[in-house]
């Protein structure tokens, strides 16, 4: 029992030119969603291995890679993937949303714009849009086919009934080049509009769903929404505690049991270049210990 | 008061320091070995070698105790060392009815050619705990009966010549078997695709459907027309040389359901199958499987679709036990950004409600 030697980025090369052709497929169908033979990874599915796979066989030598968990760097999971390619493929890893040319996500579009070189890889749970109307495959399907997405609507509406506004504040459903309804993966809705004629390439990954979806550079994506009750961002009407920014989404800190809380960042590279800004190159360590 | 915006990777580090020192437990206990897993817990590693889809006790065993025992995260780790494997090809189908046969029961006759053989079971046990001392757990010098060499066909095949249930399915000569393991599964799925599906199955997810259908819930009568546990001889076609080659041997277990008949105005009234098989000893699972397959044949047998059991896409959607627990336990994971957006909307929703209410009130007030 010798202990195997694994291939750059772990997967054999059959596996991601596999990958590879669903990719290309999932360009050229701007979100459709393309079943691929996902594998077993080593690490659990769910925890982003959709994602992992997908980076993994766009992955080369020269690539730099970011890798974010609730737009964070420093989040476990995040930590656990870049380590995975560090050692499995040896690329060289930032935590700058400008740097990198790859970057995986999990529930963020980071706040700095991105461009042309970039690839933005999401890790998806549940790509079918439909799937909590509809349950069975065959059936979804169908109705991605016949462009038949009166439920959805149905689904908007009743929300509006019932509460006043649509009551979908993350995977808030997008329609890509005015054709296929999209999960835009568990992000915030304040994300979707980045998605939107965005410079970057974005791949999704749902590994134990085994589908791969894309938006290729400057595709238009709408968020879907009525004319009498338009679309709408949310974002916490604070600023962020450690950098001041008011345009970036906020993480709430409860700092007691008293009803104490406090706002920053999710993004936590944002937060760091801004603090860079204002307050000079010192400022952006002192991150962790927050008296 | 903390932050937790760094410090991710020392504390996933110092967790994995911690894990290794509680797996190891008392170190004034001797470590498990690995051949004492692979011998005194066969049944744990047949279940691991199932369920991860790779028949090698050894790496199984090492899943085990790397895994603390937890078969699904030992199984977990028998399928992504496998998921790295390369694929030579597939391997001639196996021949049941050719087993060297070290258990086979048939419940729907009293005897038949090779007899019923009890093999080793719990079945007849008492399921009383022998203490330590207690001479059941010792090792004692094995019975034997005398070998009549006699062939030993199986039980529905003796049904199947007097044409009374259907015909097993062949394998046209160039037929590809799917495989689950190098195309996604789609719906429909074919047989074959299903009973591998079902093989990777979680044993307890699929006992629970096996067990929903005899309570009712998409009934399909069965009897364990039989089961077998033995050594088959595994075969393979390399393309250079054209002729199969024994690869070795593999210890298999096979079920073979028997269940309601049916028949139509052109066809006579036959009994259907239901089938299972699984590496190693696997009786439970291999009947569980049974059921199951046969439950998932109401498409093609034109039965009413009623059950969960008779769901394909329900079944095979959700049988990996490596699938569900990583979702499920993916719930671990922050998702503080999804929850932030919820947060602000039940709050906006409150202010809204609150603000409806005392315009109630000062509405109710101006007319008193």
């Amino acid at each position: 029992m010798s202990a195997p030697a694994y291939n750059f980025a772990y997967l054999d090369e059959q596996t991601k030119r596999m990958i590879r052709r669903a990719i290309l497929k999932a360009v050229a169908i701007p979100g459709y969603q393309v079943p691929f033979a996902s594998r077993e990874m080593p690490m659990p599915y769910g925890w982003g291995t959709g994602g992992v796979q997908v980076t993994a066989s766009v992955l080369g030598r020269d690539d730099v890679l970011k890798v974010i968990d609730q737009g964070a760097d420093d989040t476990t999971n995040a930590v656990s993937i870049r380590k995975f390619f560090e050692k499995t493929a040896g690329v060289r890893t930032t935590s700058s949303t400008r740097e990198a040319t790859i970057i995986q996500t999990r529930h963020r579009i980071p706040e700095a714009p991105l461009a042309e070189h970039q690839i933005l890889v999401f890790q998806v749970p549940i790509p079918e849009p439909l799937r909590f109307l509809e349950p069975r495959e065959t059936e979804t399907r169908r109705m991605h086919a016949l462009a038949e997405y009166g439920l959805m609507h149905v689904k908007l509406y009743e929300d509006i009934a019932r509460h006043g506004h649509i009551a979908t504040t993350y995977a808030y459903p997008v329609k890509v080049d005015g054709r296929y309804v999209m999960d835009p993966s568990p992000t915030p809705k304040f994300d979707n509009p980045k998605m939107n004629d965005c410079p970057a390439l974005q791949l999704f990954g749902a590994g134990r769903e085994k589908r791969i979806y894309a938006i290729p550079p400057f595709t238009c994506v709408a968020s879907l929404d009525f004319d009498d009750h338009p679309f709408e961002r949310y974002r916490a009407d604070e600023t962020c505690a450690l950098c001041g920014a008011d345009d970036g989404f906020l993480d709430e800190i409860i700092t007691d049991d008293r009803g104490g809380r406090m706002f920053v960042c999710s993004d936590t590279d944002y937060c760091e270049d801004q603090r860079r800004r204002v307050r000079g190159p010192q400022a952006a360590s002192a991150t962790a210990d927050r008296p | 008061m903390y932050v937790a915006v760094k410090g991710g990777e020392r504390a996933i580090d110092n967790a994995h320091r911690l894990l290794a020192h509680e797996r190891r437990g008392d170190s004034s206990v001797p470590e498990l070995s690995l051949e004492q897993i692979q011998q005194q817990l066969t049944l744990a590693v047949d279940r691991v070698m199932n369920e991860g889809s790779l028949y090698d006790q050894e790496l199984a065993a090492l899943a085990i105790k790397q895994a603390r025992g937890d078969l699904i995260e030992a199984i977990f780790l028998l399928r992504a060392f496998r998921a790295t494997l390369p694929q030579f090809g597939a391997t001639e189908p196996i021949d049941t009815g050719e087993m060297a046969v070290g258990r086979r029961i048939s419940a729907t006759f009293k005897d038949l050619p090779g007899g019923q053989v009890l093999g080793p079971t719990f079945d007849y046990t008492h399921r009383l705990l022998e203490f330590p001392g207690e001479a059941a757990l010792q090792s004692t010098a094995l019975a034997s009966a005398p070998t009549t060499g006699e062939i030993m066909p199986r039980a529905t095949d003796l049904l199947a010549g007097a044409d009374l249930i259907e015909a097993s399915p062949k394998a046209g000569e160039h037929d590809r078997v799917n495989d689950l393991t190098q195309d996604p599964l789609t719906f429909p799925a074919e047989r074959d695709l299903r009973l591998q599906n079902l093989a990777r199955g979680d044993e307890g997810f699929l006992l629970a459907l096996g067990y929903s259908t005899q309570r009712g819930y998409g009934r399909n009568h069965p009897f364990a027309g039989e089961i077998r546990l033995g050594e088959v001889e595994v075969e393979f076609v390399p393309e250079e040389i054209g002729f199969a080659v024994p690869l070795g041997r593999i210890t298999v277990t096979e079920c073979q359901m028997v269940n309601q008949f049916r028949g139509s105005a052109t066809e006579p009234p036959r009994f259907t199958r239901g089938y299972g098989l699984g590496f190693g000893h696997c009786e439970r699972k291999a009947m569980a499987m049974a059921l199951v397959d046969r439950a998932l044949r109401a498409r093609e047998l034109g039965e009413e679709i009623t059950a969960p059991a008779q769901e394909e896409e329900f079944v095979l959607s959700h049988s990996d036990n490596v699938q569900a627990t990583g979702f499920v336990e993916h719930l671990k994971l922050p998702h503080y950004v999804d929850f932030q957006a919820e947060l602000g909307l039940i709050r906006r929703l409150r202010a809204e409600f609150d603000e409806a209410a005392s315009a109630t009130g000062r509405a109710r007030e101006a007319a008193e």
